[in-house]
């Protein structure tokens, strides 16, 4: 993450924690949400 | 023997080229008029941009696979149509020229009983001076521009590591582009590579981009439910902007990219300057120009396709103001109001109005992005038009019923932020429908439960999954029907 600069663009977003970086790259975790979002587009997908 | 002329290979073109072919089962004729030889998975050009692919790897030969197929091909260009034939054709037919060696500049007549137009948007540099790989900034439209960005990009890295601070500037060219998603795609990989490479630091990296907000993409945007709140694209898209130390400039049309410098206008009228070393910025899109002639060889351009060069369909197109407009003003069945053997697909079709909110500089600069077609609507699109019109040939018109409205479809789609197989991430996303469709859905326009996002590097497997998917279905292979559009 840069350095929020008070008042500045980057100031106010959410920026994510440690936890969630982790977790955005954890093998494990994301084996599982790959799975969840392959089933999402098949939802997606069998809509039309 | 009927024959189903296709012009335009891409995305939307080949799709319905390939389950034309299937369904016709030999009975009748599929051509398709297409100008470059190689197919290409536009969405991984992006990474030909960073070097992670080759442009090999993104391509393969088209007459190969239309061979195997019996399809029949003419690498050449459409360039002027006749939909109720000349003096010399009594059937419709489309004026087109060839581009393959050996038959280059020759010109020939081609008959056609059905006609898809899927030819895809022009790349319009010159909408903006000094826009594009002839002039100063880069592009990753196409494989070939994707090819040059990487090796230019390769030697900015290379004066970084040499120490020289650098500005990289990533995002739209003029105020009317679309494909926003792609820049975005490309301003995430390059932010990969940097940090890849080791020279994050000393680059300075710039978001400029004709949207009202970060996160509009060219559809207003979306909501998603997640960590107990409603929440709109544009936090998310911050969010990653924030995180990986990005600005952004939003509401911002650019006028004019000199070497090294580029000035744009926004919202107020008000112009600003903004150097950089390093440009990519997108191309506003118009139709590829071609003309219209009727019997007589009067010219009809106008009948057929809408100002901006795309062809008009059975969309509502008269003028609405944005509190107006309805889901119903979108395309359906994607015929020609007149010549109803006339279809157009994907890019093509000139869609009815934005689904961003128009706005304007108090200058009059329009800047706002027009609508996106991404892959998955182009490919729907094309296999449900090319059905319609296969039961029309094969004598059952009755069953040519079929609708493709982007008002009742969703997309899926995955933008790459950075291309790692255990430390990549993508953002993917679903969104139901396409356009808002605020009297179904009235507090966001989409449907909440079929509209999501999150970012991963269960994304970036996807994205990869995808390339390697498309291509496979692409080349017609065994099973190729089971892979969806
Ligand atoms: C860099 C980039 C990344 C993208 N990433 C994604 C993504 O991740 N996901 C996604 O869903 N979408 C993505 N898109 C959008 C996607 O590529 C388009 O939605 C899709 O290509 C549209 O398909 P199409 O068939 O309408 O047009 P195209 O795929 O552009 O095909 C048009 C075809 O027509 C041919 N043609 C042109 N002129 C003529 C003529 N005069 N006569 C005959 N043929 C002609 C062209 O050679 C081409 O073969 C991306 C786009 C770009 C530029």
């Amino acid at each position: 993450m840069s350095k929020r600069i008070p008042y500045g663009q980057n100031y106010y977003p959410p920026v994510p924690t440690g936890f969630t970086k982790w977790k955005r790259i954890s093998k494990f975790w994301q084996f599982f949400r790959f799975m969840i979002i392959n089933l999402k587009m098949l939802r997606m997908v069998r809509k039309h | 023997m009927q024959r189903l002329l296709i012009l335009g290979a891409g995305i939307s073109g080949h799709t319905a080229a390939l389950h034309a072919w299937k369904k016709l089962k030999g009975t009748h004729e599929v051509m398709v008029v297409s100008p470059n030889k190689n197919w290409n998975w536009i969405p991984s050009n992006i990474w030909v941009g960073v070097g992670f692919m080759e442009p090999k790897q993104v391509t393969f030969d088209l007459e190969k696979v239309y061979y195997k197929e019996g399809i029949h091909y003419r690498q050449a260009k459409a360039l002027e149509i006749y939909p109720e034939g000349n003096s010399e054709h009594k059937k419709p037919c489309v004026l087109i020229e060839y581009t393959s060696e050996g038959r280059r500049g020759q010109q020939e007549f081609v008959e056609y009983d059905y006609l898809i137009n899927s030819t895809g948007p022009k790349l319009n540099f010159n909408a903006t001076p000094g826009l594009g790989p002839e002039h100063h900034s880069y592009s990753v439209c196409t494989y070939g521009h994707a090819d040059e960005t990487w090796k230019a990009l390769q030697i900015l890295i290379n004066e970084m590591r040499h120490g020289q601070k650098k500005r990289i500037v990533i995002g739209t060219g003029h105020g009317t582009c679309t494909c926003q998603g792609a820049a975005f795609e490309y301003l995430f990989n390059v932010e990969y590579i940097l940090k890849k490479e080791g020279v994050r630091h000393m680059a300075e990296l710039y978001w400029i981009s004709n949207e009202a907000e970060l996160g509009d993409f060219g559809m207003g945007g979306m909501h998603i439910k997640m960590g107990g709140y409603v929440t709109h694209s544009k936090i998310f898209t911050e969010s990653l902007y924030a995180e990986r130390g990005i600005k952004w400039i939003t509401q911002a049309a650019v006028k004019e990219v000199r070497d090294k410098e580029l000035t744009y206008e926004d919202l107020d009228g008000v112009m600003h300057e903004l150097d950089f070393d390093f440009a990519m910025l997108l191309p506003p899109f118009s139709g590829v120009g071609l003309t219209a002639k009727n019997k007589a060889g009067a010219d009809i351009t106008s009948e057929l396709f809408a100002a901006n060069g795309f062809m008009k369909v059975d969309g509502d197109y008269t003028p609405k103001e944005y509190d107006n407009w309805s889901p119903e003003d979108w395309p359906k069945s994607y015929k020609h109001p007149k010549y109803d053997n006339v279809y157009a697909i994907g890019i093509a079709f000139a869609p009815p109005h934005s689904i961003s909110k128009p706005m304007k500089s108090k200058s009059g600069t329009p800047i706002f992005p027009t609508p996106p077609r991404t892959g998955m609507p182009s490919g729907v699109m094309a296999r449900e038009i090319a059905f319609n019109i296969c039961d029309r040939m094969l004598g059952n018109p009755e069953k040519a019923t079929r609708t493709a409205s982007m008002a009742k479809m969703g997309a899926a789609c995955i933008a790459s932020a950075g291309a790692g197989v255990l430390d990549g991430t993508a953002v993917s996303m679903t969104v139901y429908p396409i356009v808002p469709d605020f009297e179904t859905f009235e507090e966001t326009g989409r449907d909440l439960n079929f509209t999501t996002g999150e970012i991963g590097l269960a994304g970036h497997w996807i994205k990869h999954l995808l390339h390697h998917g498309f291509i496979y279905k692409a080349k017609a292979k065994p099973f190729w029907r089971l892979i969806p559009e």
